[in-house]
């Protein structure tokens, strides 16, 4: 585990030596990030939209005491999205689409031998490959999260005020009750850490691959386990050290 | 001119090249001829730099390539194409795109449209004017092979290493993608360095061949001479091939010999163009 941490760490340095130029690095970062950003925004929505439906349903179960008012709902609707449920459930949904598909993609052009191509023609393949995927991945992640945020929010209102758990009124008085813009700011840099681990561990998996078809299947699936292991870790160590 | 000296390699403690010592010479096509396991592709590898020899010095026109600066290996790394074993072309790029890739990266100088004159000759040199628009998935086998030549060539290299051009083709395409290396060779002058196993490109191609056999250089020499070699492994190796040995014995068995026998298979028009 120590070895496999070192070799991490100098993949993480062979990017930063020998980079290409910066325009070839800005339109390959711009090409990553309508895969990674872009092409997410619908399974994003689906599920942030759903658990905010959700959370609000089952919160709105399970406060039946009378004395607490039914804004209540809104507000812990809005602390556990912006917290922890936009972010992490986000980062978690896009280790599983963002991080196959970046380990799949490297592993493949690494066992049909793209990877040595571009070696032999002089270009740092770490650089060119992995640097504007990582740099895509965390300039997508926090608008992703965003919208996750807003969303998830909204499908709370609907749920709630659809269902006839609580009035419109009661929902937004919850959201607006002592709000602080603090957490905005943590859930954004959790996704941008996230964004890290999710695209440096999947280009990790990918580049060294070895083998066949059978070794990418394996990669893309270590990539998947490994991000969504080292998301909680960082979910847990960022919580107890900016909150 | 590229020099190989006293290149050593092993794997966990597996000997895979044994003190390799040999002259790739300009201008010519040299191959690196082999059965499976000898060596062949790790020798092009070190000579690449996609790996490293433990022991021994690999020299481009003078400059040492082992062991030397990054920026030196770089510049000569830059002068180099190569043909991979299956073709290597980028997925997400069109034909056209595949072909100009090197010269996007390696000459920022160029405008965009010197890249597509260059591309659209190197395209037609390879005969496949009308296929810029494809994608990789979406052309044979030897189209590839033809895709990675203009991509090798585009950047107007120096040196030229294939590795099993032939591998997965037909025998009519395998010819014409060695007539092509051959013809491209000559033409530009440039050192040209094709690893095979295939006894149809030495008897085609062959200017230079280098025989390995256990990680070891057994036998060098050209095409008229392969034939006539002592070397019990080569002789081995060249009569290993079913249609050698079947040849052989109808040349040997004919009265005209097999030169005859070939004349009256081909039609005038292929006939003429093999004795021209």
């Amino acid at each position: 585990m120590v070895k496999t941490f070192g070799e991490f760490l100098i993949f993480m340095q062979s990017m930063l030596v020998r980079k290409e130029r910066f325009a070839v690095l800005w339109q390959r970062t711009l090409d990553e990030a309508i895969l990674i950003g872009i092409d997410s925004v619908f399974i994003v929505s689906i599920v942030s939209a759903c658990i905010g439906a959700v959370t609000c349903v089952q919160i709105a179960y399970n406060l039946v005491n009378p004395l607490i008012p039914k804004s209540t709902i809104g507000f812990m609707v809005r602390e556990m999205t912006i917290l922890e449920l936009a972010p992490t459930i986000t980062s978690i949904v896009l280790a599983g689409k963002v991080g196959s598909s970046i380990a799949g993609g490297l592993g493949t052009m690494r066992i049909t031998e793209q990877v040595s191509a571009l070696e032999v023609m002089g270009i740092n393949s770490a650089s060119y490959l992995v640097l504007p995927r990582i740099v895509a991945a965390m300039l997508m992640f926090p608008l992703l999260v965003i919208l996750a945020m807003v969303l998830s929010i909204t499908g709370g209102y609907l749920a709630g005020t659809l269902s006839g758990a609580m009035s419109a009124q009661e929902y937004v008085e919850g959201i607006r009750t002592d709000f602080v813009p603090y957490n905005i700011a943590f859930a954004l840099i959790k996704s941008v850490v996230f964004a890290f681990l999710v695209s440096a561990i999947s280009s990790f998996k990918g580049y060294y691959t070895e083998g066949g078809a059978l070794e990418v299947g394996a990669a893309s699936t270590g990539a998947v386990t490994n991000s969504i292991i080292a998301i909680l870790l960082a979910d847990y160590v960022l919580a107890a050290v900016l909150l | 001119m590229i020099e190989i000296h006293n290149v050593q390699k092993s794997f966990n403690g597996n000997p895979i090249l044994r003190g390799i010592d040999c002259v790739f010479e300009t201008g010519k096509c040299n191959l690196l001829l082999g059965g499976s396991g000898t060596g062949k592709s790790v020798l092009l590898q070190c000579i690449v730099g996609l790996m490293k020899p433990d022991i021994g010095s690999i020299t481009f026109d003078g400059t040492v390539f082992t062991n030397n600066k990054v920026d030196i290996k770089q510049e000569i790394r830059r002068k180099i194409g190569m043909l991979f074993q299956g073709s290597a072309l980028f997925d997400s790029m069109t034909v056209f795109e595949n072909t100009e890739f090197p010269l996007k990266m390696l000459t920022p100088e160029m405008t965009r449209e010197e890249r597509r004159d260059r591309v659209e000759f190197c395209l037609k040199r390879v005969g496949l004017e009308n296929a810029g628009n494809k994608m990789p998935s979406e052309i044979s086998g030897g189209m590839k092979k033809r895709v990675g030549i203009a991509r090798a060539i585009a950047p107007n290299c120096t040196y030229l290493f294939c590795d099993e051009p032939n591998s997965g083709l037909d025998p009519a395409t395998s010819i014409k993608i060695d007539e092509l290396i051959h013809e491209i060779t000559h033409e530009y002058g440039i050192t040209t360095v094709v690893i095979t196993h295939d006894m149809n490109s030495v008897v085609e191609i062959g200017d230079h061949i280098i025989f390995l056999h256990k990680g070891q250089k057994l036998w060098d020499g050209n095409k008229d001479e392969i034939l006539n070699t002592t070397v019990p492994e080569l002789k081995e190796f060249i009569f290993s091939s079913s249609l050698v040995r079947a040849a052989k014995k109808v040349d040997e068995e004919s009265e005209g010999g097999l030169a005859a026998i070939v004349d009256e298979t081909l039609s005038d028009e292929q006939a003429n163009e093999r004795a021209g």
